[in-house]
């Protein structure tokens, strides 16, 4: 001991380091710190005649201010070993550079620098890498891919310690695992029904290679968040889609048009066959009631057939007549060059005029007649010699 | 005064002892010197001493360290260039070769590195064709980079943990071509939907349009069955009652001709009147009665 200290009793630092760990080198150094300041202190304190100290004395003021600027010293130095682990946290704790514990959450005191360094690691942040590119695939074709992982640090030593930008590796691995596993993948897979698997496998090399490497990170979890053609071809896998889209349309509209048709065509049968009743019911019906008639007039017929044949015939005859244009050319033999302008009396004819009044009360053929011959401005023309 | 020179004393000597202690770092290896040759070559982390002035330390990085070259091209087996980037993941092992060899210089170690597997590259990317490359033997060319790093990496006092291809690339001007093959597929890929879609189409027509022909033809057949029923039942019907007397029948069916064929005004008769309608037209006894 260079001096002896009035209260050595109280002193920490004259007791706490050394039998702590006992670094004797840093006893050392206090020593000639405190030494320098205690001399700078006493020069001062002597021409100032002393505040502080009672018996005015040079070397009992020197040391008495040299011991309380040791113990502030000592008191903030000792305080800035104090660090607090938050949750989800961990603390690294190096001693002279060597790794001599990790701690958990809560307030922790570490010898100060430069004895005992902490390095506080975050172990349960999700942390996260993406990585989107173009990139080769088995087929030789080109697929732009976005993959996304979240990660964490699991083992703090391990990812202080043993790698070098341990979250720049990551990225490093995970580009070259995505490009392993879509290179080993066909386009068509990555970009249907693939994506799950490629995100799975390329974790699971992803953290083979980490664990490798002792980075002390665990892949969490793996995104493919996008697989897509290039954008050069884009339009051209559209058009693919859609065409598939088309297929279904054509097919659908074609469906639509026989769902079209064919009832129409049944209905159309069915009017068919509706018709075709009809007319057989029509047709026997008819035949019936015209054979019905006929039998009942042939009773009549049987029992005068004479006068009933002649009745029917004139009859009709004159309906015939009545209803007519007419000419009678009464003249037999002889010249046949014979004129009749037929046209007019035709559209005269059909004009309707009276012309030839009433007929002839002496008509003999009118009583025979029974259905009304007598039709007024009915045209009557007779052409005679 | 006594007091004083214990002072200078403990001063000197908190001095000497303060360049005689040094610190390795967890992540670090310590090479110990003494006047340039090497006493020491595996330090482990922690408080150590040496001789001030007559001792050297050197202390060098004991993590995994990358190696990220630059992209370059190497030409395949079918003589297409492709470009490749790669990293190496290494760790200095033996501080003593490989200060030696690098000396502690990290780019000298790396440069060496680099060279020897592009080399190695060239050399297997010229035995393969892209395709095998990319997706078949990926995996066999890294571990025979891997393999072939670590016999230089004995040199180096250093060791390989891993090669890793991280990309293969066509150049632009391939990939443009590659490009132009992915959309002529979908072309492809495009006509063959649509060209289906239609066939089936026509194909869901066509039988629609057989069906309603057969449907219709079908209709037809019976409705012409049902019709010959009718003229045959009405023919028979017809036939049993004019049978009881065929004259009869054709005299009033005549008639009925007659009537229903000259019933209007347009129709022009030019008559001579010697039919028996005018029997008693020129005559007032009327002559014979009709047969």
């Amino acid at each position: 001991m260079p001096w002896n200290e009035p209260g050595g009793g109280k002193d920490p630092w004259s007791q706490k380091p050394t039998n702590q760990q006992g670094p004797p080198d840093l006893d050392e150094l206090l020593r000639k710190l405190t030494d320098r300041f205690g001399g700078l202190f006493g020069g001062k304190s002597g021409g100032s005649g002393g505040s502080g100290s009672s018996g005015g004395s040079a070397g009992k003021g020197m040391s008495i201010g040299a011991l309380l600027i040791g113990a502030v010293v000592l008191v903030v130095w000792l305080a800035s070993g104090i660090y607090i682990v938050e949750p989800g946290e961990a603390g690294v704790e190096l001693r002279f550079g060597a790794f001599h514990s990790t701690t958990g959450p809560g307030p922790h005191w570490h010898i100060p620098y430069p004895v005992e360094t902490v390095e506080i690691v975050n172990v349960t942040e999700i942390r996260s890498a993406q990585h989107n590119a173009t990139m080769l695939t088995q087929d030789e074709n080109i697929v732009d891919v976005e993959l996304a992982a979240q990660y964490l640090v699991n083992q703090p030593e391990d990812y202080v310690f043993q790698v070098r930008l341990p979250d720049a590796t990551l990225r490093q691995v995970m580009e070259s695992a995505l490009r392993e596993v879509v290179g080993k993948s066909k386009m068509d897979y990555i970009l249907a029904e693939g994506r799950a698997d490629i995100a799975q496998r390329t974790m699971m090399i992803m953290q083979q290679t980490l664990d490798n490497y002792h980075t002390g990170l665990q892949v969490t979890t793996v995104n493919m968040q996008q697989a897509q053609p290039p954008e050069q071809v884009q339009d051209a896998f559209n058009d693919a889609i859609k065409a598939r889209e088309d297929e279904v349309r054509y097919r659908n509209q074609a469906e639509a048009y026989a769902n079209g048709i064919i009832p129409q065509a049944r209905g159309e049968a069915a009017r068919v066959g509706q018709e075709a009743d009809a007319y057989r019911d029509r047709v026997v019906a008819q035949s019936e009631g015209r054979a019905a008639r006929f039998t009942k007039l042939l009773t009549e017929y049987t029992k005068a057939p004479q006068v009933t044949r002649e009745r029917l015939y004139l009859d009709a005859i004159e309906s015939v007549m009545a209803d007519t244009s007419k000419v009678m050319v009464d003249v037999k033999g002889g010249n046949n060059l014979l004129y009749l302008p037929l046209d007019r009396l035709m559209s005269a004819g059909a004009m309707g005029s009276a012309v030839g009044g009433a007929p002839r009360a002496g008509d003999p053929a009118q009583g025979a007649v029974s259905g009304g011959s007598n039709r007024p401005g009915r045209t009557t023309l007779r052409e005679g010699r | 005064m006594n007091f004083k020179r214990y002072g200078v004393l403990a001063v000197i000597l908190g001095i000497v002892l303060l360049l005689s202690v040094y610190t390795v770092d967890q992540r670090e290896k310590g090479l110990l010197l003494r006047l340039g040759e090497i006493q020491n070559a595996n330090i482990g982390p922690g408080l150590h001493f040496k001789i001030p002035l007559i001792n050297n330390v050197l202390l060098f990085d004991a993590r995994i360290l990358t190696l990220d070259a630059q992209p370059e091209s190497f030409l395949t087996s079918e003589k297409k260039n492709v470009t490749v980037d790669f990293f190496v993941k290494w760790r200095i092992l033996d501080t003593a070769q490989y200060y030696r060899s690098t000396r502690g210089q990290e780019r000298n170690a790396m440069a060496r590195l680099a060279q020897i597997i592009k080399d190695r590259l060239r050399n297997e990317f010229g035995k393969r064709t892209i395709q095998q490359a990319v997706s078949g033997e990926r995996g066999e060319i890294m571990e025979i980079l891997q393999d072939s790093a670590n016999t230089v990496a004995r040199d180096l006092g250093i060791e390989v943990v891993d090669v890793r291809i991280s990309r293969i690339d066509l150049p632009d001007k391939v990939s443009a071509s590659v490009y132009e093959r992915m959309r002529s597929e979908r072309e492809r890929v495009a006509r063959e939907f649509r060209a289906r879609g239609m066939e089936s189409a026509e194909r869901i027509r066509a039988t629609a349009d057989r069906e309603r022909t057969v449907i219709l033809a079908n209709a037809y057949r019976d409705s012409e069955l049902i019709r010959g029923e009718g003229d045959a039942k009405s023919a028979e019907i017809y036939a049993d009652a004019y049978n009881a007397n065929p004259e009869f029948y054709s005299f009033t069916r005549s008639l009925n001709a007659y009537t229903s064929t000259f019933n209007d005004a347009s129709d022009m008769l030019v008559l001579e009147p010697d039919s028996d309608f005018f029997r008693y037209f020129n005559s007032l006894s009327g002559g014979t009665p009709a047969p």
